[in-house]
C-alpha cells in the first residue's frame, strides 16, 4: 500500500512531447512508473519514451484505448486549468499538476469543478509524488528515497527534497512523498494528504513540511489533534525570518495582515502534540524519538 | 502587484463604481490647478493625498485638506518629495473633500483556505481593518461568493443588512458589492478593498441635499501570475517606487529579496531559500537576502544572481546551495566559477551543491582553484562556514 500513486497507476502525461512533459516523463518511466499514453493536442498517433508510449489528441482517446486511472499536467499556465477539466470529463480520478504560475482565480473555479466531479487533484505549482520503489508521478528526483513507512507531505519542492535525502541518510525510509505546492489556491490540502495517510497501512509516521502564509498549517495541527491519535508527526516549518508583506518566492509566502507566521504554525503544531525541528538535520533524531526505528 | 490608489480608482470606474471626481498632479502648480477646478464648483475644500503604494501615508502627514488654490498649492508642495517610509512621493490626487454622514469598509479578498472569494464588510470604516479584525472580529462580517457564479444578489442584500445599509441605500450598495467581485474577476486581483465606503451628503442644483454611497479610497493587488494576460494593469507599474534591485531580479526571472544582513544567499526553491535564510540566523549570523534562482537555473541565471547579490555592500559572505533535480550541480557551479571571474568585488563563498550532478560541481569548483570558496557536504556545515567567514570579514574591517 501507498497513497495517492503506486503499482496500479496508470498514468497519463499531457504535455508529454513538450520539453519538460518529456524529460520528466522518461524519467518517470524510468523509476518504473507505469505510463500507459501521452496527450498533447495535434500530436496524436505519435510514440513517446524509450519504452513507446502512444500519444492522443485528447484525454478522452487516451483513457478509453489505455484506462488511465491517473494523469500528471506538464501543460503551460496559460492551458494547464483547461488541461485539469479535460482530465476531469475523461473520467480520470487523479490528477497532478506541476505547472507554475497560474493565476488562483483560474485554479479556484477548477478546484471547485473538480471537488463536485469527486476527483482528487494535487497542486498547481507542486513537484508531484513519490511512492518509494513503485511509483513516481511529478519532478521529484528518485534517487533521493529509501522505502520505509514514514509518509511525507510538503508546500515545498527543493526543501522536500533536503528533509526526504536527511531521512533517508539516516536510515528512516518513507512509503510516499507528497507536494500539494505552494500557490495561494491547491488542490489538495495537508488535511487531506494527512487523511491519506492515516488510513495507509504502510505508513506509520509522518513529516509535514510547511511554510509561511495561510492558515493550512494551523488547521492541519487541529486536525491533526483530532484525528491521529497515536501517529508520530514531525514537523518543520520555513520562513522564520522571513519580512512580512513580502511573496517569498511562492505565490503563497507571504505574511499579511499580521497571519500566516512560522511562529503561529510552530505554536499550533507543538499545541497538538506535533515535534517541530528547528533544522531539517533534527528531523530524523525527532521521528526516532517518537519511536521510528531506522534501519 | 500593488496598484496606486488613482489606478485602483480607474479600475473600479470602468466597472460602473460611483468614485467621487479626482485629478492627479506631479507638481504643486498642477495641484493648484486642479483644486482651483473643484473649489470652482460646490466642494468647501479639496483633499491632497500622497500617492504611495505603502500604508499609514496619513499618520505620516501626506494626506491634507486645503480650503483654496493657495492652500492647495501649499500642501502639494509639502507632501511632494516628501519620504514616507523610506519611499519619495512623487504623485498627488486631487479630489473635492465629502461630506461624510457614515463610514465602512468593503472588500472582496481571496480566502485560501475556503477556496472562495470572500466579500468582508464592516460598520466601522475609514480605519485600519487588521486593528479591528485583531479587537473586535465579530464587527466584520464574511460572506463567500459563489466560486461559479460569482457573487450573488441576496448575498449582496445580507451584507447590506448586516452593515445596517438596508434602507435606501441598498440598491446603491448591491451594485456596489457586485461592482467590487467584477473587478476583482476582470483584472484578476486578489485583494480589491475600499475603505471608506461612504455615505456623502452632496447638495442638489434645487438647494435640497441628497446621500449617496461613495467609493473615497482603494486598494487593489493583482495576482502575479495573471500579469501576462493584463497589459493595461502592467502597464501601471510604478518602476521609480520600486527598488532598483527588485526592478533587475523580475527582469532576470529572479525571486529576489533584500534583507539587512551581510550573508548573501543563493538557493533554488523558494521554502530551501527560506530555510537558509532562517538556518544562518539561527547559527547567530544575519542574511542579506532572499534569492530562489528557480528551477533549471542555468548559467546566465547564476551569473546574475551573482551579480545581484553583490550590488548590496553589505554583503561579506556568500553561501550558495543548491538541491540539484531539476536544476544541474554542474551548470550552477560552472556559472559560479565564471561569475567570479568576472566579478569587481571578491567576497568569500561556500558552496554546497548536492543532487545532480553534484560530483561533476565538486570537480569544477576544485580545479577553479578558488582559495576563497570553500565547500561543504550538508546544509549545516555551509551555514557554519558562511557564519564565521562573515564574522571574519567583518571582524578584520
Amino acid at each position: 500500500m501507498s497513497i495517492l500513486v503506486g503499482s496500479d497507476t496508470r498514468l497519463l502525461v499531457q504535455g508529454i512531447t513538450g520539453r519538460e512533459g518529456y524529460f520528466h516523463a522518461q524519467q518517470m518511466q524510468d523509476y518504473g512508473t507505469n505510463i500507459v499514453a501521452g496527450m498533447t493536442p495535434g500530436k496524436g498517433g505519435q510514440t513517446a519514451l524509450a519504452r513507446p508510449v502512444p500519444v492522443f489528441d485528447t484525454c478522452a482517446e487516451a483513457v478509453a484505448q489505455t484506462g488511465a486511472n491517473t494523469s500528471v499536467v506538464y501543460v503551460p499556465a496559460t492551458g494547464a486549468p483547461d488541461a485539469v477539466l479535460e482530465a476531469v470529463e475523461a473520467g480520470i480520478k487523479t490528477i497532478f499538476c506541476i505547472t507554475e504560475h497560474i493565476p488562483a482565480l483560474d485554479m479556484l473555479r477548477v478546484v471547485n469543478v473538480v471537488e463536485q466531479a469527486g476527483v482528487r487533484l494535487v497542486g498547481p505549482n507542486c513537484p508531484g509524488a513519490t511512492s518509494v520503489g513503485q511509483a513516481k508521478v511529478g519532478i521529484i528526483p528518485g534517487t533521493i528515497h529509501k522505502r520505509g513507512s514514514v509518509g511525507v507531505v510538503s508546500r515545498s519542492g527543493t526543501l522536500t527534497y533536503e528533509v526526504v535525502e536527511a531521512l533517508t541518510e539516516a536510515g528512516i525510509g518513507q512509503s510516499t512523498c507528497v507536494g500539494i505546492g505552494g500557490d495561494p489556491i491547491t488542490g489538495s490540502g495537508f488535511i487531506d494528504i494527512l487523511a491519506l495517510f492515516r488510513d495507509d497501512p504502510e505508513t506509520r509516521a509522518v513529516v509535514l513540511i510547511g511554510e509561511i502564509g495561510g492558515d493550512g498549517e494551523e488547521r492541519a495541527a487541529d486536525w491533526i489533534a483530532h484525528n491521529m491519535p497515536g501517529v508520530p508527526v514531525v514537523s518543520f516549518i520555513a520562513g522564520r525570518t522571513a519580512p512580512p508583506g513580502r511573496r517569498m518566492g511562492h505565490a503563497g509566502a507571504i505574511i499579511s495582515g499580521g497571519r500566516g507566521t512560522a511562529q503561529s504554525k510552530v505554536a499550533a503544531l507543538e499545541q497538538a502534540g506535533v515535534r517541530v525541528a528547528e533544522a531539517p538535520s533534527q528531523i530524523p533524531q525527532l521521528l526516532i524519538d517518537a519511536g521510528v526505528r531506522p534501519s | 502587484m500593488k496598484l496606486q490608489e488613482y489606478h485602483a480608482k480607474r479600475l473600479l470606474l470602468a466597472q460602473g463604481l460611483p468614485v467621487p471626481a479626482y485629478s492627479v498632479a506631479e507638481s504643486a502648480a498642477e495641484a493648484r490647478q486642479a483644486a482651483q477646478a473643484y473649489l470652482h464648483t460646490d466642494a468647501g475644500r479639496v483633499v491632497i493625498k500622497a500617492q504611495v503604494l505603502v500604508g499609514g501615508r496619513g499618520k505620516a502627514g501626506g494626506v491634507k485638506l486645503a480650503a483654496s488654490a493657495d492652500e492647495a498649492e501649499q500642501a502639494a508642495r509639502q507632501i511632494l518629495g516628501m519620504d514616507i517610509k523610506g519611499t519619495t512621493v512623487r504623485r498627488v490626487l486631487v479630489a473635492p473633500a465629502a461630506d461624510i454622514a457614515a463610514e465602512f469598509y468593503l472588500a472582496c479578498v481571496l480566502d485560501r483556505g475556503a477556496r472562495r472569494v470572500l466579500l468582508m464588510g464592516s460598520a466601522e470604516g475609514g480605519v485600519e481593518i487588521e486593528v479591528v479584525a485583531t479587537e473586535r472580529p465579530t464587527a466584520i462580517k464574511q460572506i463567500h461568493a459563489h466560486p461559479l457564479l460569482g457573487l450573488l444578489d441576496h448575498q449582496a442584500r445580507r451584507m447590506a443588512f448586516a452593515l445596517g445599509l438596508g434602507g435606501p441605500h441598498l440598491r446603491e450598495f448591491v451594485a456596489i458589492a457586485r461592482g467590487l467581485y467584477a473587478t476583482m474577476t476582470a483584472n484578476d486581483a486578489d485583494l480589491v478593498e475600499i475603505n471608506p465606503l461612504a455615505i456623502v451628503r452632496e447638495k442638489v442644483a434645487d438647494g435640497t441635499e441628497k446621500q449617496t454611497l461613495q467609493c473615497l479610497d482603494a486598494k487593489i493587488t493583482i495576482d502575479d501570475s495573471a500579469l501576462d494576460r493584463h497589459p493595461e494593469l502592467e502597464a501601471m507599474r510604478d518602476i521609480a517606487e520600486e527598488d532598483p534591485v527588485d526592478v533587475a531580479a523580475r527582469e532576470q526571472g529572479l525571486s529576489f529579496i533584500r534583507l539587512d544582513g551581510t550573508i548573501g544567499c543563493m538557493v533554488n526553491g523558494a521554502g530551501l531559500a527560506m530555510t537558509t535564510m532562517d538556518l544562518i540566523k539561527r547559527a547567530g549570523g544575519e542574511p542579506a537576502n532572499f534569492l530562489d534562482i528557480g528551477g533549471g537555473a542555468k548559467h546566465d541565471k547564476v551569473a546574475a544572481a551573482m551579480t545581484l547579490i553583490l550590488a548590496d555592500p553589505h554583503v561579506k559572505a556568500i553561501l550558495v546551495n543548491i538541491f540539484g533535480g531539476i536544476a544541474r550541480g554542474d551548470e550552477v557551479a560552472r556559472g559560479l566559477v565564471d561569475a567570479r571571474r568576472v566579478q569587481e568585488r571578491h567576497v568569500p563563498m561556500v558552496v554546497r551543491i548536492v543532487g545532480t550532478n553534484a560530483q561533476e560541481a565538486a570537480r569544477i569548483l576544485a580545479e577553479a582553484g578558488d582559495p576563497d570558496l570553500q565547500t561543504a557536504a550538508t546544509l549545516d556545515e555551509a551555514v557554519e562556514k558562511a557564519v564565521a567567514a562573515a564574522t571574519a570579514a567583518a571582524v578584520a574591517a
